[in-house]
């Protein structure tokens, strides 16, 4: 039993089973404005997806060039005055600089974590409107749980961001403060809007009713989308295959590494050899800088090639010219090599690279919002169309 | 819907329910106590060094390497349980775009579904036996299939476009 076919008129839901079997037999509709209706669903997850997506990337961007580099310097700094403390045999300095360190790496932390936070569920709302015409329950309780988990992908990434500002204030937990508790119901709420998609997919495939009456989202075979679904899945190839170099190679020689390094920085400091011990701090932030780069570019270019593909069924709805179309998702594709190559070439030609990189990841940004920008349009035209979807 | 695009979105929004799920129990009862012990061991290290008891500064630094094998692990499978499923409900969208036969079709996606579930759970199986074998196997086998999966849908995608 198929549950899309022609929209009901009345916009309202498919009471009789029988109507909506007929309907799907007759076939799916060519009407581009059903498969994007007015605060449907789908609209709802497609906008708050790029919207959440381009956010998400902002803010990264943001951070890379405003804090990361800054705070790495710090945790340096912090680790050199440890080094001193200790040869100073002063152990109550050292834990006081360990705890300014778990402020800066808690600071670090929660950035990292609240980008990463709101772009995968920016990714996760694009698919879950892709299988929207699936889900097999009431117009009003997909758009409910549509708005539950754009709500939950929004409070997350603020919840795990403040945590490093809101601490343990009035908290009446010993580890958890009020915004770590923000945070985990807002992931709550992501994971009861995902049970209620699966229970619709199942209720679908079980053919138990019939649910909405919604059409699958247009197929083209356009430049922008075999473009953005072939460069997409190279992408993610890419990334796949430099993981597991990274696993192979890196992985466990950085791990072995990053001890010996302590280890001698320790024995250097009690031993009131200053220089070695600056030295071995140096070390130390070396291979972290290694570790966050090879990190950063495996990530960075599988989400690209994720939302290059998740882009591709995008296109029908970018309502600009061929021209301008192509201009978006080149300077995307171009924006995902250009990040992760140069994040990983930041070790060796430092802020140099590291400023290209962040040029791509504004590429990537810029293209985003370009798209945006057009399905905006889109929808405004099919909103004021006599008949549309309005 | 063909076999294999059910088995995709099915077998992805089960994935990320599941990454999500361990992500939701990891952070309210494992990374708070974790990241204390973290930070703790680095903390009473230095702290010995400086009253230069050298040897017990050596097994809180040991302590520290246990630590941190353990949480670079147990955050990588959450993020790489939820990446993967995206990944699958992805392709269970365009999967008919790939250029193959259904059966051949089915079986890359079984392969991509093994591969996303069994290379994250020996990720987190290396946790509880450091260096041990059968994790070790388990993680690269379910990369291997996950890498070879995706490679035979590029190709699939490319005998389509053609």
């Amino acid at each position: 039993m198929a549950v899309w076919g022609p929209h009901s008129p009345l916009g309202g839901e498919e009471r009789n089973p029988a109507d909506a079997r007929a309907r799907a037999a007759s076939g799916p509709p060519v009407d581009a404005g059903t498969t994007f209706l007015a605060m449907s669903a789908r609209r709802l997850l497609v906008f708050g997806g790029i919207a959440l997506i381009a956010g998400g990337m902002l803010f990264g961007d943001i951070f890379a060039v405003f804090v990361l580099h800054q705070n790495g310097g710090q945790t340096g700094e912090a680790l050199l005055a440890v080094t001193q403390a200790v040869e100073a045999q002063n152990p109550t300095a050292v834990n006081d600089l360990f705890t300014s360190i778990g402020g800066l790496l808690e600071d670090r932390g929660t950035k990292v974590d609240a980008h990463v936070h709101m772009t995968d569920a920016g990714y996760l709302a694009l698919l879950l409107a892709l299988i929207q015409p699936y889900v097999a329950l009431t117009v009003a309780r997909k758009k409910f749980l549509a708005k539950l988990f754009i709500t939950g992908g929004l409070l997350l990434p603020v919840g795990i961001f403040l945590i490093h500002y809101v601490g343990l204030a009035y908290s009446p937990f010993t580890v958890i403060g009020w915004a770590s508790v923000l945070a985990d119901s807002a992931g709550a709420l992501l994971i009861i809007a995902l049970f209620g998609e699966a229970w619709g997919l199942w209720n679908h495939f079980r053919s138990r009713r019939v649910g909405t009456v919604e059409p699958e989202m247009l197929h083209d075979r356009s430049w922008e989308r075999r473009t953005l679904l072939a460069g997409g899945t190279v992408l993610v190839l890419l990334g796949f295959l430099h993981g597991a170099w990274y696993a192979k190679v890196d992985l466990y020689e950085h791990e072995a590494r990053e001890t010996k390094i302590l280890g001698a920085m320790l024995d250097a400091a009690a031993g009131n050899n200053a220089a070695a011990a600056g030295q071995s701090v140096s070390d130390y932030g070396a291979l972290q800088a290694e570790k966050a780069v090879q990190i950063a570019a495996h990530s960075h270019i599988i989400e690209f090639g994720l939302l290059a593909i998740l882009l591709s069924f995008v296109q029908p709805y970018v309502c600009l010219s061929r021209m301008w179309k192509r201009r978006w998702v080149t300077m995307l594709l171009a924006g995902s090599v250009i990040l992760p190559v140069f994040v990983l070439l930041e070790v060796k030609f430092g802020l140099l690279a590291g400023g290209i990189a962040d040029a791509g990841g504004l590429m990537v940004i810029v293209a985003l919002i370009g798209m945006l920008a057009g399905v905006v349009r889109y929808t405004g035209t099919l909103d004021v169309e006599p008949g549309g979807a309005a | 819907m063909s076999a294999a695009r059910k088995l995709l979105v099915f077998g992805g929004i089960s994935l990320a329910v599941c990454g999500m799920l361990y992500g939701l129990h990891y952070a309210i009862f494992i990374e708070h106590q974790t990241l204390d012990r973290l930070g703790g061991s680095l903390a009473t290290a230095f702290v010995h060094g400086a009253e230069r008891k050298l040897p017990d500064a050596h097994v809180a630094l040991a302590a520290y390497g246990a630590t941190k094998y353990d949480y670079a692990r147990q955050v990588d499978v959450h993020s790489h349980w939820i990446g993967l499923a995206m990944l699958m409900i992805v392709m269970g969208v365009v999967f008919d775009s790939v250029g193959f036969g259904d059966r051949t079709r089915y079986l890359i996606a079984l392969a991509l579904l093994v591969g996303s579930v069994i290379f994250p759970l020996g990720v987190i199986l290396q946790t509880e036996t450091h260096g041990g074998a059968f994790a070790s196997v388990l993680a690269v086998v379910g990369s291997g299939l996950v890498i070879a999966s995706l490679a035979a849908i590029a190709i699939g995608f490319a005998r389509q476009t053609n």
